[in-house]
């Protein structure tokens, strides 16, 4: 097996590193699914993911999955109900850990998957929300996994599906009435963004193997603070590569864009 | 076998969904999307439709292309695992082929839509979607005292996809049901299509398994893989490949009107369309793992 590794398999080591053993985990699509994968399989043998179409799992599905409604992720399930099941213990502050993507993220980890420009005449129209407004509102914590990209990472977004911290004042999310805690991380392709505990603005974590704190001030959409001590995010383990490409053996996910 | 409810897609199309209709589909989410529904429903020309569902994978897409939709109501449309869904693009941006008024949601929020529905409750209130722009983007929410007021959701029709049905409409569906149960019972009246329909005595062996009261069922459609490109559990993977394929190929308005003149338009109904599939048989679920009887015994 190589130990070279793509963007995206940095990321989905990066997002497990984010799961708690025994963290009940709202799981997203995509990378997400891998990511759950990957810390069950090693750091976190005792997590257990929700998904939202009404599905509780401990064991991650043996197979491929392209959606999280593929029928080995329904095998063996824990629990397999209807969507507001799953909703109502996020409601209740049960979910402590969620994972959402986005076509754009700004400093105060404020979410748009709905609209580019005026949603009343939208430059582009991005298919929505799906759960990912639930989970960024009702989570205890939440990480956000994107590209890093100049365009995605911007000052303000244009539309907020999913709110993070808001304006990023003291207190909004608890004055606007969210119950959960908020954005937690942004993973990128080039490196991990943090929020201070309370919330507030991203600052720059860690950057990846290979890539420069100039590069990624370069390519966010503001000027970006670097956090003090900030060093290069691990690079993925032998032994988590070996996980992903189990779960994702022709690299459907995990491959470059 | 009584017939009762029992006709084909383009009876129940024909008789049960007038142009103008709010129609829900896709309220599984992933699995069991009724498509052969969707492709009748453009056959035979519907429009000014109000689409409803939470995530419909590529079914609402398609609609929008085909010109049958005036309103799109759901939490999420696109493709689930290529992403954007081009023809809701089209229609957003530049009113192609028809102008699309769209009303946003959240999973969680169009579920409690039509639960307050199906309870016959005018709103239900909830903390999620504080703080998003979504309350700037639909009417059916309203904000204030800290609390989101969702307003009930009342489709005319609500169709699904389910593994077995019998001439009654008494539905068995499994697997995970997002939010088939609130959008049948609150549904007008539910059409079903089903890849087996089986006698009465089957379902009501285990009625905890029936997914709403038959009062609410009108047509049954056997139609076996109604759902495909999406899965039916114990029946059909989902054909990622199919999936990719409508994604490329959706890109352009010229691409699409030729993917749906191939697969929707020149095909008359589900047996031909799944004629033209290459090859069904890897599609088909052939490691079955049954699960145990329950006893309803009573003395």
């Amino acid at each position: 097996m190589s130990d070279r590794y793509t963007p995206q398999e940095l990321m989905v080591a990066a997002a497990a590193r984010e799961i708690a053993d025994g963290d009940l985990v709202f799981v997203g699509m995509r990378l997400p699914i891998l990511a759950y994968a990957v810390a069950r399989s090693t750091h976190a043998p005792r997590a257990r993911a929700l998904y939202e179409l009404g599905l509780l799992r401990d064991w991650p599905a043996e197979a491929f999955l392209g959606t999280m409604g593929d029928p080995p992720n329904v095998a063996g399930a824990l629990w397999s109900t209807r969507l507001s099941n799953v909703m109502g213990l996020l409601a209740q502050g049960l979910a402590d850990l969620g994972f959402l993507g986005g076509a754009e993220v700004d400093r105060f980890g404020n979410l748009n998957t709905s609209y580019i420009g005026d949603f009343r005449q939208p430059q582009v129209k991005l298919p929505g929300s799906g759960g990912g407004a639930d989970i960024a509102i009702l989570s205890r914590r939440w990480v956000t996994l994107l590209s890093h990209e100049r365009r995605r990472l911007v000052d303000r977004v244009s539309y907020v599906t999913s709110p993070g911290y808001g304006d990023g004042s003291q207190g909004w999310r608890r004055r606007q009435g969210l119950p959960g805690g908020g954005p937690a991380a942004i993973v990128t392709t080039l490196a991990i963004l943090r929020f201070p505990p309370g919330g507030g603005e991203a600052h720059l974590d860690s950057v990846h193997p290979g890539h420069s704190v100039e590069e990624v001030r370069a390519e966010t959409g503001w000027d970006l603070q670097v956090t003090p001590g900030a060093g290069e995010t691990p690079a993925p383990t032998r032994e988590e590569l070996e996980q992903i490409r189990k779960f994702d053996p022709e690299g459907f996910w995990t491959r470059p864009a | 076998m009584e017939t009762g409810k029992v006709m084909t897609m383009r009876e129940a199309v024909a008789s049960f969904v007038p142009d103008g209709s709010s129609v829900a589909m896709g309220c599984c989410l992933e699995p069991l999307v009724p498509f052969a529904a969707g492709h009748e429903l453009i056959r035979q020309r519907r429009t000014a439709l109000n689409l409803i569902g939470p995530i419909s994978d590529s079914l609402f897409d398609q609609l929008i292309g085909a010109g049958c939709v005036a309103r799109v109501t759901a939490a999420w449309v696109g493709n689930v695992s290529e992403g954007l869904g081009h023809n809701y693009r089209r229609a957003a941006e530049s009113g192609q082929p028809n102008p699309l008024e769209i009303r946003d949601h959240s999973n969680f929020s169009i579920a409690l839509a039509l639960w307050a529905a199906a309870w016959g409750a005018p709103y239900l209130p909830t903390r999620t979607l504080l703080g998003s722009d979504i309350l700037l983007s639909n009417p059916d929410l309203v904000a204030g005292d800290g609390l989101v007021r969702v307003g009930a959701l009342k489709p005319d029709v609500t169709i699904l996809h389910v593994q077995r049905a019998d001439a009654a409409g008494r539905a068995h569906a499994w697997g995970p049901l997002g939010v088939a149960e609130e959008a049948a019972l609150a549904a007008g009246r539910v059409i079903l299509s089903c890849e087996e329909l089986v006698d009465q005595e089957v379902i009501l062996s285990d009625p905890n398994r029936v997914l709403v009261a038959e009062t609410k069922v009108v047509a049954v459609v056997p139609e076996p893989g109604g759902g495909h490109p999406a899965p039916v559990q114990g029946y059909w993977r989902r054909d990622h490949a199919f999936m990719r394929d409508y994604a490329t190929r959706s890109r352009t308005r010229e691409g699409f009107l030729e993917w749906l003149q191939e697969w929707v338009l020149a095909t008359p109904d589900r047996a031909a369309y799944l004629g033209r599939l290459d090859d069904t048989e890897r599609l088909r679920i052939r490691q079955h793992r049954l699960s145990a009887p329950v006893d309803y015994g009573d003395e």
